[in-house]
């Protein structure tokens, strides 16, 4: 038995029950979007109900690594665990809000028709939610460059936002009914550019946690 | 920049070696201590830490069978070559130990005794020191109207500070104390810390500590020490945050061995 088998222990706790917050968090990200294309609006009210367990979780979390704090006084990497658990909680609990913003537009827009097929936006948030999955495992396994290789594809999302919201705004004037559509389409796409900012920030946590040293990824 | 570097440097200690008859108890050591900094010693039992911090007052020369080699440059004088004044070495380099060491008498003459061993007769002279010191520990209130009583009648946590006033009566520039809160309960202890974060202002500290939450509240810099080696020395902030010796790192979070 090593000499903090027990704060080890406690530890691997704390990871697993982050890393089930974030599948939560990105399966209701993923249902949101179906729920957005395919027009479910039961779907999307589920996922506006799905994300008080998700808060509870980041509660859950917090309660844990402040406890965790004032039993163990943590120092060096013990320390950057905990407070890098924190950090990527409450990222990985905006994951979730952000569905539930996604759900949100697929309720506004409701059932009625679209004006074009969607076929863009999914492309996004394929790529955002690659970059959710890569900053996840990247956590997981602090796994250095596979963090950095994640947020290298911020700056693909970033350009695909820019040039889709053009594309969305150049559609009000031959769709005027359409207006209030298009512009929660453009919502949706602010919210995908979101998500792939938020899992920049955590593969920048993880160079921290690794490293020690703070970098911004995002520059 | 290097003159200003010497200028704030009190110690400077140059490939310090240390043997205890055949035992090899400091090898090799570079360290530099800054004026008016607290460092602090970290490191597990018979790493070292004990015997270097006795080296810079020369208290080691108490032990039999003791070989050094190597510079401890204090003030610019290396005090290993030069013959040097021990009394005088001792007035400028304090020194506190793990438990509080009043000797059996007053609390006035405790204070008082450094300052006649160097000269001071003058009553009126005497008191000032000792009011003075027993204040920049905050013992004043606690004693002022018991002076002449035993010193060894006060609690354990006002034994240690009346023994920090007896080191700082003789006008130390440096402070040392060896574990000074180990025998200690919580409250003598944050008092004794809160103590020298205000004495940091005009002493320069070195503080042996086990307690490494202790040593992360009160020091500028940390050391820690390994096998009579330094391992690493740095910023507190640093070693408590990412040190960059896996060993220190391996120490200070309680995964050692």
């Amino acid at each position: 038995m090593s000499t903090r088998s027990n704060f080890d222990n406690d530890l691997k706790e704390l990871k697993d029950l982050l890393l089930k917050m974030a599948s939560k968090s990105e399966a209701a990200i993923k249902e949101a979007m179906l729920a957005l294309i395919n027009q479910d609006l039961d779907k999307a009210k589920q996922v506006i109900e799905g994300d008080n367990e998700i808060d509870d979780m980041d509660y859950e979390i917090n309660d844990k690594a402040l406890l965790l704090i004032a039993r163990q006084s943590p120092v060096a990497s013990d320390l950057r665990k905990i407070s890098v658990a924190l950090k990527v909680s409450s990222e990985v609990e905006r994951f979730a809000d952000i569905a539930v913003n996604i759900a949100k537009s697929a309720l506004h827009i409701g059932k009625e028709e679209h004006f074009k097929e969607i076929i863009d936006i999914p492309k996004m948030m394929e790529m955002a939610l690659e970059m959710v999955s890569d900053s996840i495992t990247a956590y997981y396994s602090e796994d250095i460059d596979l963090a950095k290789k994640c947020a290298e594809k911020d700056d693909d999302v970033d350009k695909m936002f820019g040039s889709l919201i053009q594309e969305l705004l150049s559609y009000i004037p031959q769709n005027p009914k359409s207006t209030n559509q298009i512009i929660q389409l453009a919502f949706v796409c602010r919210y995908i550019e979101r998500i792939a900012d938020h899992s920049t920030n955590i593969s920048e946590d993880v160079i921290y946690l690794v490293t020690g040293r703070r970098v911004n990824l995002n520059a | 920049m290097a003159a200003t570097t010497l200028t704030r440097q009190v110690f400077e200690i140059n490939n310090l070696n240390l043997w205890y008859g055949e035992h090899h108890a400091l090898k090799g050591v570079n360290f530099p201590i800054n004026k008016k900094e607290v460092t602090a010693i970290i490191g597990p039992s018979g790493c070292g830490k004990s015997t270097f911090i006795k080296t810079l007052n020369l208290m080691i020369n108490t032990v039999s069978n003791v070989k050094m080699t190597g510079e401890i440059n204090f003030n610019g004088k290396n005090i290993l070559d030069e013959k040097v004044d021990l009394v005088e070495l001792r007035k400028h380099v304090g020194m506190v130990f793990q438990k509080g060491n009043p000797f059996p008498q007053s609390i006035f003459d405790n204070v008082a005794y450094g300052p006649r061993i160097h000269g001071i007769k003058r009553k009126v002279h005497l008191d000032e020191i000792v009011t003075k010191a027993l204040m920049d520990v905050a013992l004043w209130d606690e004693v002022k109207d018991r002076l002449n009583s035993p010193a060894l009648g006060l609690s354990g946590g006002q034994q240690q500070r009346l023994c920090i006033a007896r080191a700082l009566a003789t006008k130390p520039d440096v402070l040392l104390m060896d574990e000074p809160t180990s025998a200690l309960d919580p409250i003598s202890t944050l008092k004794i810390e809160e103590l020298i974060l205000e004495l940091k202002e005009k002493y320069t500290i070195v503080i042996v500590t086990h307690n490494m939450q202790q040593a992360s509240r009160v020091s500028d810099k940390t050391a820690f020490f390994l096998m009579g080696e330094l391992i690493e020395l740095d910023e507190t902030s640093k070693i408590f945050s990412a040190p960059r010796d896996s060993r220190t790192e391996g120490y200070i979070t309680g995964r050692f061995g």
